[in-house]
């Protein structure tokens, strides 16, 4: 078998996805989408120790340690979500936004020294 | 003996750290503010006895090295030392005594009496300084302690700028004092005094003329000489007992007392003699001038005070070493006088001004008695010891020869003229403090108001040597076989202190002249000031002393304002606004960038992927451009 079945294979794969982990709203299905990025990279492991005919397995080694660690990540994202569910009714990223920086607009003059800004005060009650 | 001046100069030093420390209770400060001056007072006098005539003795311990030159710290007593440490102690301890109960009452007696404590201390590190580093820390001390005592009422405000003008005044001539000093350590090889002093006489300084002139300039500061005297009469803005500290003893004493010690050095130097004799020719006679037109007390005094220093300037510049310190001696003891009996009458009643007194001698017998000693004394009426002194400098004036000659001639002249104008205002004083009317009371001995014991028994004891020193020219050359050769040592041919001749004859006709126009005026209207008829319209001008602060305020205090104001200017419009405008735009640049953080974490994913790629592509393309 030609050594760019699998290669392309996994590219697709990886493609799939990161488009469904930046694109996709649902929180399981981001998850999911991480499941395909981590089989996509164990699927590279595997060909490029095939190709590279590797006398060690190594690749098959780091591909028993990912299935293991994704297995684990996938229980504690789960759960996670679970979680997400519970509190807020809904599994949607798009709507956990908590962590935003709230934009005000800082005007220039805050930042000059206090006898500058006592004088602009004074300009505001004059104005008034 | 070196080890009893050491004890000396450290035992007031002690009183102060003492004083300071139990501040609270008034018994403890008044103790420990008069008992170590007087043991010390007691120490200097048997320093004094124990030396003998001439030579000099010397202990040091060495304390360390810089560089090449040890540092030591140590006494050296020369009949010089010896006599300026009696009288410093002495006037100390009066001024201690009379201080008890003069401001006993006030709340800040006790840092007062500890600071005349540690100024005390200074002036006998100075005075019995074995080394010019030595010498120099008492000296700096000295102009620290004057800066506190001048400003002890730092609730007015010319007390806060009397002390400000004195202590930038003396540190303008202690500078070039500093690199003179340094410069005379470098070229002597040595800092010790004896060292240098040796060097001085075996002319083997570089340029003596040079380091000379460095060193006048912290005299001219320390002693209030032309044109660093004005501070002084501004120092009347303290209480009074610190005036006659320092007036009499310490601090103006300094600048005399160490052109004295280095009197070799200066000798090398011909030039700065002359300047010397110039400087203290304007000074005595402007500063008599400004003291006939003045109308406060304490300011009389003062400007007194700054042309009697002159005098003693003009006999050191004319070679009269011995002469000077005899005047130095002698002033030292009729000045304290006035001034203590002065602060008698001021705190009586109530005013520093003239026109508030008057008729006071049925009052204060007292005070009267013993200022009458002391003015004696100023003017140089002759049994006193005032009349000595001066007459000892005029007449080493007179007998200049060779480079002092020309000196010589400018002291004399003006010594001559300052002598009638010295008889003038002390004769207004006096007739103005204790003469003619009182202007508040119809009767003039109407009521007795003498001053407590504490504060008329220093002025007794100080109106026995104003009085009396002047028996020690009945030696001839007694006193200036005990002070020394112009190098301090023994042996040397000494000078007379004898008055007689010509010049003797002048200046008692210059006292009668000038005394009798100021008692005719006086004599005329009783209630008037006798200055006003005869100064007319000079007397705005001398009463504030010719312009002098003027002059300074147009040439050195509006430039350096205006230069600060440049400097504020600069400062917040140029300077930092560069500061700002960097945290302008930091701050810009952060709005800019959180809107990025908008809380989505598949947004933060994306910008990651794609900082990834771009680093893969740049990563792609720099692999194959190399």
């Amino acid at each position: 078998m030609h050594a760019v079945y699998p290669l392309v294979l996994g590219a697709l794969l990886f493609s799939i996805g990161l488009y469904g982990v930046l694109a996709r709203r649902s929180a399981i299905a981001v998850l999911m989408a991480i499941e395909l990025l981590l089989n996509a990279v164990t699927l590279n492991l595997v060909a490029f120790g095939a190709i590279l005919r590797d006398q060690y397995g190594m690749g098959q080694i780091f591909t028993l340690f990912i299935i293991t660690i994704a297995a684990a990540e996938t229980g504690l994202g789960l759960a996670i979500v679970l979680l997400l569910y519970r509190q807020r009714a809904s599994a949607d990223l798009g709507e956990q936004r908590e962590l935003a920086e709230p934009v005000e607009d800082y005007a220039a003059d805050e930042l000059i020294p206090a006898q500058a800004a006592g004088e602009s005060a004074e300009q505001v009650g004059a104005a008034r | 003996m070196n080890t009893l001046a050491l004890i000396a100069s450290l035992l007031p030093a002690l009183g102060a750290a003492v004083t300071f420390a139990g501040g609270r209770d008034l018994r403890h400060v008044k103790f420990w503010s008069t008992a170590p001056v007087a043991v010390s007072f007691l120490l200097a006098l048997l320093v004094a006895l124990e030396h003998g005539t001439g030579g000099t003795s010397t202990r040091t311990y060495s304390i360390g090295t810089a560089g090449v030159f040890h540092v030591e710290v140590g006494t050296r007593i020369s009949g010089l030392a010896a006599l300026t440490a009696v009288l410093v102690a002495g006037v100390a301890l009066c001024v201690q005594a009379f201080s008890t109960s003069y401001l006993g009452g006030e709340p800040r007696y006790a840092s007062y009496a500890a600071l005349i404590s540690l100024f005390t201390a200074a002036m006998l590190t100075v005075v019995f300084a074995a080394d010019l580093v030595v010498l120099l820390v008492g000296w700096e001390i000295m102009g620290v302690c004057s800066y506190f005592l001048i400003g002890h009422y730092w609730e007015k405000p010319e007390a806060r700028s009397a002390s400000i003008k004195a202590f930038l005044m003396t540190k303008t001539g202690d500078v070039p004092f500093l690199f003179g000093l340094i410069a005379l350590g470098v070229q002597a090889h040595s800092f010790r005094v004896n060292d240098v002093i040796l060097a001085a006489d075996n002319d083997s300084l570089h340029h003596p003329a040079w380091i000379a002139a460095l060193l006048l300039c912290g005299v001219l500061g320390k002693s209030a000489q032309f044109p660093l005297h004005s501070w002084l009469p501004d120092a009347m803005a303290g209480p009074t007992p610190i005036s006659a500290l320092i007036h009499a003893a310490t601090m103006v004493a300094a600048g005399v007392y160490l052109v004295a010690l280095l009197y070799p050095v200066f000798v090398l130097a011909p030039a700065v003699l002359i300047a010397m004799a110039v400087i203290a020719a304007i000074t005595m006679c402007g500063a008599a001038l400004c003291a006939l037109a003045q109308t406060d007390v304490k300011k009389i005094l003062a400007y007194s005070t700054v042309s009697q220093l002159a005098y003693m300037l003009g006999g050191l510049a004319v070679g009269g070493r011995s002469q000077a310190v005899y005047l130095l001696l002698v002033h030292g003891a009729f000045k304290a006088l006035l001034f203590l009996a002065a602060g008698v009458v001021i705190h009586r009643v109530g005013s520093n001004e003239l026109s508030a007194m008057g008729g006071l001698r049925y009052r204060m017998p007292i005070a009267y008695g013993t200022m009458t000693v002391g003015l004696l004394a100023l003017a140089g009426i002759p049994p006193f010891s005032g009349f000595f002194g001066k007459e000892a400098v005029l007449g080493a004036a007179y007998d200049a020869t060779g480079e002092f000659a020309a000196p010589g001639r400018i002291v004399l002249i003006f010594g001559l003229i300052t002598a009638g104008l010295t008889a003038a205002y002390s004769l207004r004083l006096w007739l103005g403090v204790f003469h003619g009317p009182f202007p508040d009371a119809p009767h003039e001995h109407e009521a007795r108001v003498e001053a407590p014991q504490t504060e008329l028994i220093p002025l007794v004891l100080l109106a026995i040597p104003a009085a009396a020193l002047g028996l020690v020219v009945v030696f001839g050359s007694g006193f200036s076989h005990v002070v020394g050769g112009w190098s301090g040592e023994a042996g040397a041919a000494a000078a007379m202190l004898w008055p007689g001749g010509l010049t003797t004859l002048i200046s008692l006709l210059f006292v009668v002249g000038f005394g009798g126009v100021v008692f005719l005026a006086w004599r005329r209207d009783r209630q008037a000031d006798p200055a006003v008829m005869l100064l007319g319209p000079l007397r705005p001008l001398l009463r504030d002393g010719f312009y002098f602060d003027r002059l300074i305020d147009l040439a050195l205090v509006r430039p350096t304002r205006a230069a600060a104001r440049l400097v504020a200017y600069l400062d917040t419009n140029v300077f930092d606004a560069y500061v700002r405008g960097s945290g302008v735009g930091a701050r810009g640049l952060g709005t800019v960038l959180r809107r990025l953080q908008t809380g989505s974490i598949q947004f933060y994913l994306t910008c990651l992927f794609l900082g990834v790629v771009i680093m893969a592509a740049v990563y792609a393309y720099v692999g194959t451009v190399s």
